[in-house]
């Protein structure tokens, strides 16, 4: 029999038995991953923020619970926020009450303590998790790498000279290195499910409207979606279960009921029809991924599923598509950081130099690039030549998905054309960084859920399987992710720093 | 093309404040970018009608009940600066109309 992992590198469906049977309390639980953030933290740079002590009351508080037989599963669970969710920081007096700041990985909002708690603060506290701290992040979630946070790189824990993807690389790198049980991420174009991809663990993109907005920092908002990153889709499971839910404060958050997302993993694929999409095995792609990719697929045919070859011509038209919107909205929404209300300002007497100033000095090198990027699509004259074309397009691409998906249970493709990169391979280069998330976009533009699961390696590095599946069917991807997770047995894959 | 002088027009439009190294080299990335999305041009739309959003949501309405927000002091706590009870901003106005 293998060694069993060192405990902070288990899933929460293993550390969670023993916290309920009483052989393992949340604070030796929450002691060993902050020892890990102790030793790896700085190194790896995962982390913008971490409350030790307060998440040592926290599980304090969870032990009681769980002495008293409170059997939620999350209760007493160590795990981290990417710094887009706001953590409220400041009392009702607005002075400072412990809490932990929020940056969204930029210089304009270093400093800001929020007043009020996101959906996600509040959801996981409630179902009892500890939170350890904030993770580190592209700025304002615009990056596929984590190179473009103003509080430097993170670091791939499986070779740190690469890149673990991003928006949300500090949250899977936390995840993969033992620092946190699972975290939390964004994913407006992939930035979830790609960073997953290249550090080996498991992301997931609800359905637009799936998860509360509320207290997410935006981006995109016609995009954005927030969802778990985790070591097991059983895992994932139980996080999305928690995270997952109307809120009427989001009005684009839906009021369907949750499904029991652990009842929907039965192992099974057998009578399921997955559809592979022949343009995301795209030109230029990393051999060793598409060979893991097309070896998951055959998995998952052996084991009874009908493979079916489909088409989704417009996935040519994805970039272009999300380069349109993506900025267009974001441009928009950072109209925000004016130097006035909160954050970082210039302090000109002059409201003009002081928005220019302000903005110019606070957003970093791609943030900028996507503003005027979004303005200009926004700007009189080529309103309807881009952004209006776009969102035609929007409509070809969801449409083509819709009728694939009426006649397949969910689709299987690479997550990312290829495994991590190193540090610095693509940062001169804004459209080569852009093609990453191919595989990923075209799913936000559609608003539809998918997964990244690990399956297998490839020079060394992780490579991610994607299902995607119907609107509000995240069951169904879970189910097949699951089906397949422990039919591959690479759900111990660990960074080789994981080790104590 | 964008040229130098459009970079400049939409960096106003945006009230971002570039320096001249930064409008050069956006100039360069801007039209190597808008040169990879033009491919859009090329999909005929003629029969399509936008999607600005993708669920079937519309109108969400709720009561107009009262409720606590956020504190004065702490709404005002991330000012940059401030003036006992308000947001200190820029003049806008000239003294004296």
């Amino acid at each position: 029999m293998p060694d069993p992992l060192p405990l902070a590198d288990r899933t929460i469906t293993e550390v969670g038995e023993l916290l309920h049977r009483r052989q393992l309390s949340s604070r030796e639980l929450t002691e060993a991953a902050l020892a890990r953030i102790r030793r790896d933290g700085e190194a790896l740079n995962t982390f913008l923020a971490v409350g030790g002590e307060r998440a040592l009351k926290a599980a304090d508080a969870a032990d009681v619970a769980l002495a008293a037989g409170d059997t939620r599963p999350l209760l007493g669970i160590p795990y981290a926020l990417k710094d887009i969710f706001v953590t409220r920081a400041l009392d009702d007096q607005g002075r400072p009450d412990g809490g932990l700041p929020t940056t969204a990985g930029s210089q304009i909002l270093a400093g800001y303590r929020s007043p009020y708690a996101s959906s996600a603060e509040e959801r996981f506290g409630a179902a009892g998790a500890v939170l350890l701290g904030k993770t580190n992040c592209d700025e304002f979630a615009m990056g596929s790498s984590n190179e473009n946070s103003a509080y430097g790189p993170v670091r791939n824990p499986w070779d740190r000279s690469t890149v673990p993807g991003g928006s949300s690389g500090g949250s899977s790198a936390a995840v993969a290195a033992g620092q946190a049980f699972f975290a939390t991420g964004t994913d407006t174009g992939g930035s979830i499910r790609q960073p997953a991809s290249l550090t080996g663990v498991v992301g997931m993109k609800p359905t637009y409207g799936r998860v509360s907005r509320y207290g997410m920092v935006a981006f995109a908002s016609s995009l954005d979606q927030g969802g778990p990153l985790t070591r097991s889709v059983r895992d994932m499971a139980l996080a999305l279960g928690a995270m997952a839910g109307h809120d009427p404060r989001d009005s684009t958050s839906v009021d369907l009921p949750v499904p029991d997302y652990v009842a929907a993993l039965n192992g099974e694929v057998r009578g399921l029809r997955l559809g592979v999409p022949r343009e995301y095995f795209v030109a230029g792609m990393e051999p060793g991924v598409e060979a893991s990719v097309r070896a998951a697929i055959g998995l998952l045919e052996g084991m009874g599923a009908e493979i079916v070859e489909v088409s989704l011509p417009s996935t040519e038209q994805g970039l272009a598509t999300y380069y349109i919107i993506a900025p267009a909205e974001a441009s928009a929404n950072l109209a925000r950081y004016d130097g006035v209300r909160y954050g970082a300002s210039a302090g000109d007497e002059d409201l003009l130099a002081n928005y220019l100033r302000t903005r110019g000095d606070g957003f970093g090198a791609e943030v900028k690039r996507r503003i005027m990027l979004g303005t200009y699509a926004l700007s009189a004259g080529y309103y309807d030549a881009y952004y209006v074309k776009a969102q035609q397009v929007r409509t070809l691409i969801k449409a083509e998905f819709d009728a694939v998906l009426a006649g397949v249970d969910a689709l299987l493709a690479p997550t990312s054309p290829s495994v991590a990169f190193k540090i610095g391979a693509k940062t001169d280069d804004p459209l080569l960084m852009y093609l990453n998330d191919a595989c990923t976009l075209p799913v936000n533009i559609a608003g539809l859920p998918g997964i990244s699961v690990p399956c297998g390696l490839s020079n060394g590095l992780p490579v991610g399987l994607q299902v995607i599946g119907r609107a509000f069917d995240e069951a169904m991807v879970l189910r097949v992710a699951d089906a397949y997770e422990r039919a591959a047995g690479f759900s111990d894959l660990r960074p080789p720093t994981a080790h104590d | 093309m964008i040229s130098r002088a459009e970079v400049e027009h939409v960096a106003s439009l945006a009230r971002l404040g570039l320096t001249d190294a930064e409008i050069d080299q956006m100039a360069g990335q801007l039209n190597r970018i808008l040169e990879a999305i033009g491919t859009l041009q090329s999909v005929d739309t003629s029969s399509v009608g936008p999607t600005a959003q993708v669920i079937a949501l519309e109108n969400v309405m709720r009561d107009d009940v009262a409720r606590d927000g956020i504190s004065r002091d702490a709404a005002l706590a991330n000012a940059p600066r401030r003036e006992g009870p308000l947001l200190r901003v820029p003049l806008i106005l000239e003294e004296g109309r």
